[in-house]
């Protein structure tokens, strides 16, 4: 009787796929707080000055 | 902007290490299905991700009527935050599908109900996104988001139950299914134990997510009030 198909690299494809999404986003929510604390300190800086 | 919440960082360091069993679970707990192979494992996160994804659009959904009702600029910010994570969750589970496919079907992609469906809901939601740049007002852009996201929501049960209404080559795993389905399967007591605890995973990776990301919004929004105030 034959076994399972042998389908590794689909596998590790498709958890590549899933962790790789996740960290796209997880590194542009990151970076977008970045950018916004930067605006955050430029426009306290601009309401000083006014 | 205050301070992360504690419940926030004890929420987020749950999420981390559920998702880190979850997947122990998927690659050591649950039995190899014996046609398949290693490949049908992606399932357990293909289909926690197709449910967080709708989870987004749902939550979307109802922050539209809420913001219609209530005209208060949070809900808009939880509507936002709603269908940028679904979106990123429906995408994994389009993706995952489509390398399950080409084993067990022998083709990347197939114009099968399920996966067109699901992607004219990826592509309303997108759509969704790139209009509200489009937006400047802000009053305006939440009025127009709320809805596009009550009317882009039908998208989400034509999709959860084009599997169930048309003649379809996808499996349904849950509640039995078309016999002309290629890739069915039955779950064993492992199979399940490790389903249940995908979807449990990637609901709390959801509301950790949004929390994160409506908090993100808020302080957003607070920049472009004193934005506004300053060039007044």
């Amino acid at each position: 009787m034959e076994g399972p198909a042998n389908t590794l690299t689909y596998l590790i494809a498709g958890f590549a796929v899933i962790f790789g999404i996740m960290l796209i986003y997880l590194v542009s929510l990151l970076s977008r707080w970045n950018n916004l604390r930067k605006d955050a300190e430029l426009l306290k800086e601009l309401e000083k000055k006014e | 902007m205050t301070a992360q919440p504690t419940t926030l960082k004890i929420l987020t360091v749950v999420t981390v290490l559920m998702l880190a069993a979850a997947t122990l679970m998927v690659i050591l707990y649950a039995p190899l299905e014996a046609v398949m192979g290693q490949v049908q494992k992606v399932f357990y996160f293909h289909v926690a991700s197709g449910w967080t994804g709708m989870l987004g659009f749902f939550v979307a959904f109802v922050a539209g009527i809420v913001y219609l009702i209530t005209h208060k600029r949070i809900w808009d910010i939880v509507g936002v935050a709603g269908v940028e994570i679904g979106l990123v969750f429906m995408l994994i589970c389009i993706i995952t599908g489509s390398i399950w496919a080409r084993p067990i079907w022998n083709t990347w992609w197939t114009w099968d109900p399920r996966l067109t469906t699901a992607t004219i809901m990826e592509l309303v939601y997108a759509a969704y996104l790139m209009l509200r740049q489009g937006v400047e007002d802000p009053d305006r852009r939440a009025r127009f988001g709320a809805v596009y996201a009550i009317i882009g929501f039908l998208s989400v049960p034509l999709t959860f139950f084009s599997i169930r209404i048309f003649r379809t080559i996808h499996p349904v795993v849950i509640g039995g299914g078309d016999s002309d389905a290629t890739g069915s399967f039955d779950m064993t007591a492992k199979m399940l134990q490790t389903f249940m605890f995908s979807l449990a995973t990637f609901s709390v990776l959801f509301v950790t997510l949004l929390w994160h990301r409506i908090r993100m919004g808020k302080f957003a929004d607070q920049l472009e009030q004193l934005k506004m105030k300053l060039l007044a």
